[in-house]
């Protein structure tokens, strides 16, 4: 049997101390170790999106990450970006156009979908199905999807532009 | 990663470079364009030194994968790796430049031509890594162009172009027209080179260019796409990026 390599990694802003085996995914950890279901495993070759995490403030996909790879990083699933509150609009959003159905891919498009609108917060609706291209959703069609995440994108312009009109 | 989830490799020991910082960076060294091997390529995407002197990459970046991808996978890894429908293989062959690689007997450098050699297969000897990449910046006549056919945005190429030349004119001076999707590695399409350089572009020497392409090149077919419509279609994107260097 293969060594276990001990770890040490914040999760959804909690410190873990783990020995894992080296051949055990990120994804694997997040809910086999952890119990954090919510990462979803559909490919686990990198194609499919429901693993799709933020490692150091960045997603990635949490089936191609060896859990080793995050020994000293910050990983947010998405557990802890819901209950920071960081995504309300996004979920309440994705609620109102009814833009998940068995919700397996959702939590991957979440947390894509935050990204997108903190670093393209200009996105087009073409850019917005772009960008969550490499997220799969079998029950939906996408459109609920982009139709939530353009709206956010509007939401979140009209807010960053209301603290000067006041003045 | 992906090929040890599919069980295409099986390797005994797997060693992590990330910690590497030295492998980090994007930075102009004399006059060339210094790319290390552990830049991501969203950090390729998104660098002002790429847009400026590498802008081929720039262009080609979005093509690659999806953005979680975007934001692990390495230059470096991807060059390595050397899967003939990726993109960067065939942008270095196309932009031209060095390899440097740091083994046991010490760095050396290998020229872009002369590494990619096969299937997953580049000169890369057993305990070598690759450090960086040295380019020539882009000059102000530079053309470049990037073009690839996918089913789905992301995906494997089908069949993609990498090309770079200077402008002379109506003319392209010395062009590398590197192809994706279409070998057992990335290559370029000497011949059609050899055609092109110099020649003033009009819908003739276009013409000739693709048909000289179409018979240079021996695709092989995939899951999806034939030869012949490879080597149809790699015709079409070189119609295309010839007809936009008139412009």
């Amino acid at each position: 049997m293969a060594d276990l390599y001990p770890i040490r990694l914040t999760v959804n802003g909690e410190s873990h101390q783990c020995h894992v085996s080296p051949r055990t995914t990120l994804a694997e950890f997040l809910r086999e170790v952890l119990g954090l279901k919510g990462t979803h495993l559909g490919c686990e070759h990198g194609v499919c999106g429901a693993c799709t995490v933020e490692l150091n403030g960045r997603t990635v996909r949490g089936c191609l990450t060896l859990a080793v790879q995050a020994d000293g990083a910050q990983v947010q699933t998405i557990e802890g970006l819901s209950r920071r509150g960081v995504i309300q609009d996004l979920q309440d959003a994705f609620v109102q156009h009814n833009a998940l159905q068995c919700g397996f891919c959702t939590s991957g498009m979440l947390v894509t979908a935050k990204e997108l609108v903190e670093q393209r917060p200009d996105a087009s609706r073409a850019e917005v199905r772009e960008w969550i291209s490499g997220n799969y959703c079998r029950c939906t069609g996408y459109h609920a999807i982009v139709d939530a995440i353009v709206e956010v994108l509007a939401q979140r312009k009209a807010r960053a532009v209301l603290p000067m009109e006041e003045i | 990663m992906a090929t040890l989830a599919m069980r295409l490799s099986e390797p005994a020991l797997l060693i992590d470079l990330s910690a590497l910082d030295a492998l980090r960076g994007i930075a102009r060294v004399g006059d060339r364009l210094r790319i290390g091997a552990l830049v991501t390529h969203s950090e390729i995407e998104s660098s002002p030194l790429v847009a400026r002197h590498a802008p081929l990459l720039g262009q080609a970046a979005p093509h690659i994968a999806h953005r979680a991808i975007r934001n692990a996978g390495t230059w470096g890894g991807s060059l390595a790796h050397a899967d003939p429908a990726a993109e960067w293989p065939a942008c270095l062959l196309a932009l031209g430049g060095a390899v440097i690689v740091r083994g046991p007997d010490g760095e050396r450098r290998i020229d872009a031509d002369d590494f990619f050699v096969g299937l997953y297969e580049t000169a890369l000897q057993p305990g070598e890594v690759l450090v960086a990449t040295e380019i020539e910046p882009a000059g102000s006549d530079a053309w470049f162009g990037f073009s690839e056919l996918a089913r789905r945005r992301g995906d494997y190429a089908v069949v993609g172009i990498a090309a770079t030349a200077s402008r002379a004119g109506a003319a392209l001076r010395a062009p590398r027209i590197a192809l994706l999707g279409v070998g057992t590695t990335s290559a370029r399409a000497r011949r059609t080179e050899a055609l092109l350089d110099g020649r003033a572009l009009d819908a003739g020497t276009i013409a000739q260019a693709v048909a000289s392409l179409r018979a240079e090149i021996d695709p092989l077919p995939d899951l999806t796409h034939s030869s012949s419509t490879k080597r149809h279609l790699a015709g079409v994107l070189l119609q295309r990026l010839l007809a936009s260097a008139q412009a």
